[in-house]
């Protein structure tokens, strides 16, 4: 067996283990056999080291061969031949193992791994121990896959169940609207941004010719790529990458699913939306770096993204009222400091910068509660408050504590127009039924959506 | 004439009919037992049929002993590579309603009339002469009219919008078949045949029939006369082989202005039944407008986009009847927590609603993919848009969930979880759902055959869209899927079917 044999086996592992355990999780709801908290935690355990080390056997073996770049080909899961080469499609099935993926990956497995052994204790007997494991495998897989991606349709697979587990992991705690409300903006959130990263695909596609992944990330090794586009055409594909990008990651002006997110349970907020997932986007910015040394306007409005979105994190987080929202937008605050170094074209900061951030975020998530708790303690011992060391002026307080009211606006500018011209379709569709049906106009009438739009705004 | 081995598909089409005679008088229990039987028995013979025409890799073939020789121009039900998949899906879509119809409900969803409408839409998809899809389709609109006459709620929308599109219809074929026009009755045929058929397929602004079908008839008759996809049926047998360019953009725009409209409009119902019927009308949309994109990869992509509708819709229409059968009309302006009373109904919600709208690892996937590929190809303008619509539709489909099944704690003591009949039916869509989107390879070649096949047919008839596409194939047309024409035996005009050998 040759050493890239031995490569392309350890790195097909590192994509089954999660999918396998997926895999599991499905037969058990499909089945209607509910495993035991022991069970579950220890496929996961299992699913987790062995990913884990396999992709430690694949980073020595890169390093003992000098290798930089390692290709795991699994052929073309669906493909249509066509009648002309223009009306064929594949959709190819490709890892890569290079210098901006390993760490990543890295990471994911150790902070998956730590946080699900933490949340092995911190939800146990709870009623949805089991579907939060589920829904962690399933994040997990994404992160996996997105992070591994060699082709658009694997990253967007990846992309996708990142978004699905999170959005149903804010809405853990089910049986209250705050969560559930929370989730579907989340959700709502995710789902434009995947919609803006598939128009760039789509804009490349009629720009180019051609979708070709290697045209988003340039052609060669990270970092070393070259796209090779003009400089308009990757101004305009490299911003609709970035609203993807500020989506996924909370930049401006999306930033406020951040702290919606931490209605999740504490294992869940620190790895996902401290560490992980809301890594993701400045993950797809470090990829298509090459396209952003094309155009120097694109990498500077990567740049007043990321410092104003660092300013904002900074601002509101000194004003929060509960710890995780502080530390959501204090996280904010570096996601925001990445995306500047991205845009400076600096490859290894923001690399090391994510990595860093991402750990040390973790373990402040994971200790929050406790930390609660101590201050509690020490307070009861005092018998006093313990001074914070001060906060904004009175000036900022306001915009920091109300967040500077960014989702108000969206609603505002863009759900409610958009509610009440639908609102508006569905009253008129409702009074031509009616007049077709012969009945009277008092009949069956429906308020409109942006009357129940209001009411529920005012509740 | 290639033939099956057994008369398959008159089997699918007259035991329900049987079925139906018998279920009509039973009592409900025996009633119910016929008719699990007789859809059962078409859901065997049509994919029975379908193997049958993969093992005689041949495109078409007919029944090899018929019952209906003696009728003028001979047998008229056939199967081919376009409606082999489709008639078991639809079978299965049959299949499924009555298997998770729960006994307290036969008195309001007759299964009588059930299997006659099974009968009518299997005749209907397997019948490629125009007069008799004219006559089918006819037949199918009648049995959802006499419930509603039946329930004493107003048939007016209804009959109205099916009345106009039999005369278009009526007026569309007449003017093809008998040369009425001269010159211009094959164009002008097609332009009446394919406003039929926008209105059919609820077109927007010719869509509000569809709503309110759902709003007055029962879940299940709306479900089964909707997710069938007659409209689109009849737009690929009448309407593209022979309608001018022109035409086909025309409905093309107007499918994905309503796919967007419907997309948005979902997301303001308060009603869950209306919020199906927009889901649905919006995804049906997609297929309409892949079907007009006229290449191999926009057909493609409608044709797998058509059985991934067929079959996620129809799940999740019946997840919703489920849960509605339980407690009543549903109203989505509430938050209703029927999560942890009902857990089996509310992971199939979610995994039907996710493969409506194309999620990774579903069936819908795949399909979709390769229908934005095709758009894209034509015009990117249109794939920004099925993005969009795709986006608003999950956004749609989440709150849904989330209204339906979180956000409260169900108070109730009565027991919702799921009863072993519709567990089954559970089970069957979901193992199709994943495994179609796990293993999507099979499913896409075999459309991509019949989407190359309507192509030549309608390169064979001179439109220079298609030509275009059918020369740049020559060179790249493997030896087993050259085409090759033959008479058409079950078609009552001068037309040429296609024959893959």
């Amino acid at each position: 067996m040759t050493i890239e044999t031995a490569l392309s086996i350890a790195g097909l592992v590192v994509v089954l283990a999660p999918l396998l355990l997926v895999l599991a999780f499905c037969t058990s709801a499909l089945t209607r056999w509910t495993p035991s908290e022991r069970t579950s935690a220890r496929l996961t355990e299992a699913s987790v080291l062995c990913g884990l080390l396999a992709a430690g056997f694949v980073f020595v073996g890169m390093l003992a061969t000098g290798s930089r770049n390692v290709e795991i080909e699994l052929g073309h899961w669906a493909s249509v031949h066509g009648l002309s080469a223009d009306d064929a499609y594949h959709f190819h099935l490709k890892f890569v193992f290079d210098r901006l993926s390993v760490p990543l990956v890295f990471l994911t497995f150790v902070l998956v791994g730590t946080v699900g052994a933490f949340a092995n204790r911190y939800l146990h007997r709870e009623p949805g121990y089991h579907r939060f494991f589920s829904l962690y495998a399933l994040f997990l897989l994404g992160m996996v896959g997105a992070t591994l991606a060699g082709t658009v349709e694997t990253l967007f697979v990846g992309w996708e169940l990142v978004g699905l587990s999170s959005a149903l992991l804010v809405a853990f705690f089910h049986d209250r609207p705050g969560p559930v409300e929370n989730g579907l903006r989340v959700w709502s959130v995710y789902r434009f941004a995947d919609a803006a990263f598939l128009i760039a695909v789509v804009a490349l596609h009629h720009v180019h010719g051609a979708g070709d992944f290697a045209e988003l990330t340039g052609h060669g090794a990270w970092p070393n790529g070259e796209a090779t586009l003009s400089s308009g055409a990757a101004l305009a594909i490299g911003l609709l990458v970035l609203i993807a990008a500020a989506g996924k990651s909370a930049l401006l002006p999306f930033s406020e699913w951040l702290p919606r997110a931490m209605e999740g349970p504490t294992p869940s907020s620190a790895v996902f939306y401290g560490a992980l997932s809301v890594h993701l986007g400045t993950y797809l910015l470090l990829r298509v770096s090459p396209l952003l040394a094309l155009s120097w306007p694109l990498s500077a409005a990567v740049v007043a993204l990321g410092l104003a979105t660092a300013a904002y994190g900074a601002i509101v987080a000194r004003a929060q009222a509960d710890v995780k929202s502080a530390l959501a937008f204090a996280s904010l605050a570096q996601v925001g400091l990445i995306t500047a170094e991205i845009g400076f074209g600096l490859h290894y900061l923001p690399l090391i910068h994510i990595v860093g951030h991402a750990t040390f975020r973790t373990l402040q998530l994971l200790r929050a509660p406790s930390v609660l708790h101590d201050y509690q303690s020490l307070e009861n011992a005092l018998g006093e408050r313990v001074a914070n060391g001060g906060g904004p002026q009175a000036a900022v307080y306001r915009f920091a504590y109300l967040r500077g009211q960014l989702d108000g606006w969206i609603y505002r500018f863009v759900v409610e127009p958009f509610l009440a011209v639908f609102g508006v379709c569905q009253a008129l569709e409702m009074r031509w039924l009616r007049w077709l049906a012969g009945e009277s106009s008092g009949a069956k009438a429906e308020p409109t959506a942006p009357d129940a739009a209001q009411k529920s705004e005012a509740a | 004439m290639n033939q099956l081995h057994l008369p398959l598909l008159e089997v699918a089409v007259f035991v329900p009919l049987a079925g139906a005679l018998l279920a009509r008088r039973a009592e409900p229990d025996r009633a119910r037992r016929v008719a699990m039987f007789a859809s059962g028995a078409a859901v065997a013979a049509s994919v029975a049929a379908w193997f049958d025409l993969a093992v005689l890799r041949a495109f078409e073939a007919h029944d090899g002993v018929t019952l209906l020789g003696w009728l003028p121009g001979g047998d008229p039900f056939a199967v081919d590579e376009l409606s082999a998949p489709l008639l078991p899906l639809a079978a299965l879509i049959y299949f499924l309603t009555i298997l998770a119809t729960l006994r307290t409900k036969s008195a309001r969803f007759s299964l009588g009339m059930t299997l006659l409408s099974e009968s009518i839409v299997l005749a209907t998809l397997a019948t490629k002469s125009s007069w008799g899809l004219l006559l089918l389709l006819a037949a199918g609109v009648v049995p959802p009219a006499v419930e509603l006459r039946r329930r004493g709620e107003s048939r007016r929308a209804f009959v109205l919008h099916m009345g106009a599109f039999l005369v278009l219809l009526s007026a569309g074929v007449a003017t093809q078949q008998f040369d009425a026009l001269g010159a211009n009755s094959e164009a002008i045929g097609a332009c009446l045949i394919a406003l039929a058929v926008l209105i059919r397929s609820g077109v927007f602004p010719l869509h509000c029939w569809f709503p309110d079908l759902f709003e007055r008839a029962s879940f299940g008759t709306a479900i089964l006369f909707t997710t069938p996809l007659a409209g689109p049926y009849a737009a690929l047998r009448l309407v593209l082989p022979t309608a001018p360019g022109w035409v086909l953009t025309l409905v093309a725009v107007a499918a994905l202005a309503t796919a967007v409209y419907a997309a948005g409009m979902s997301l303001v119902q308060r009603d869950a039944r209306r919020f199906f019927a927009y889901l649905l009308l919006s995804q049906a949309s997609l297929v309409l407008l892949g079907l007009e994109l006229t290449s191999t990869l926009g057909l493609t992509g409608a044709l797998c986009v058509w059985l991934s509708v067929g079959l996620a819709m129809t799940g999740f229409g019946l997840t919703l009847r489920c849960v509605e059968s339980r407690v009543g009309r549903i109203d989505l302006q509430r938050y209703n927590g029927l999560h942890d009373a009902a857990p089996t109904l509310s992971g199939l919600f979610l995994l039907t609603g996710m493969a409506s709208i194309g999620f990774p690892g579903t069936i819908g996937f795949v399909a979709l993919e390769l229908l934005v590929e095709g758009a894209v190809h034509s015009a990117p303008t249109i794939g920004m848009l099925l993005l969009l619509t795709t986006a608003l539709n999950g956004v749609a489909v989440m709150r849904a969930y989330f209204q339906v099944f979180t956000g409260a704690r169900h108070a109730g003591t009565i027991d919702l979880r799921v009863r072993p009949s519709e567990n089954i039916a559970v089970l069957v869509l979901s193992l199709l759902i994943l495994g179609g989107g796990l293993a999507p390879q099979p499913g896409v070649a075999s459309r991509e055959h019949a989407a190359e096949a309507l192509l030549e047919q309608r390169a064979s008839r001179g439109e220079p869209d298609a030509m275009d596409n059918a020369a740049a194939g020559e060179s790249t047309a493997t030896e087993n899927t050259q085409p090759q024409f033959l008479p058409d035996h079950s078609s009552d005009r001068p037309a040429r079917a296609l024959v893959l050998q």
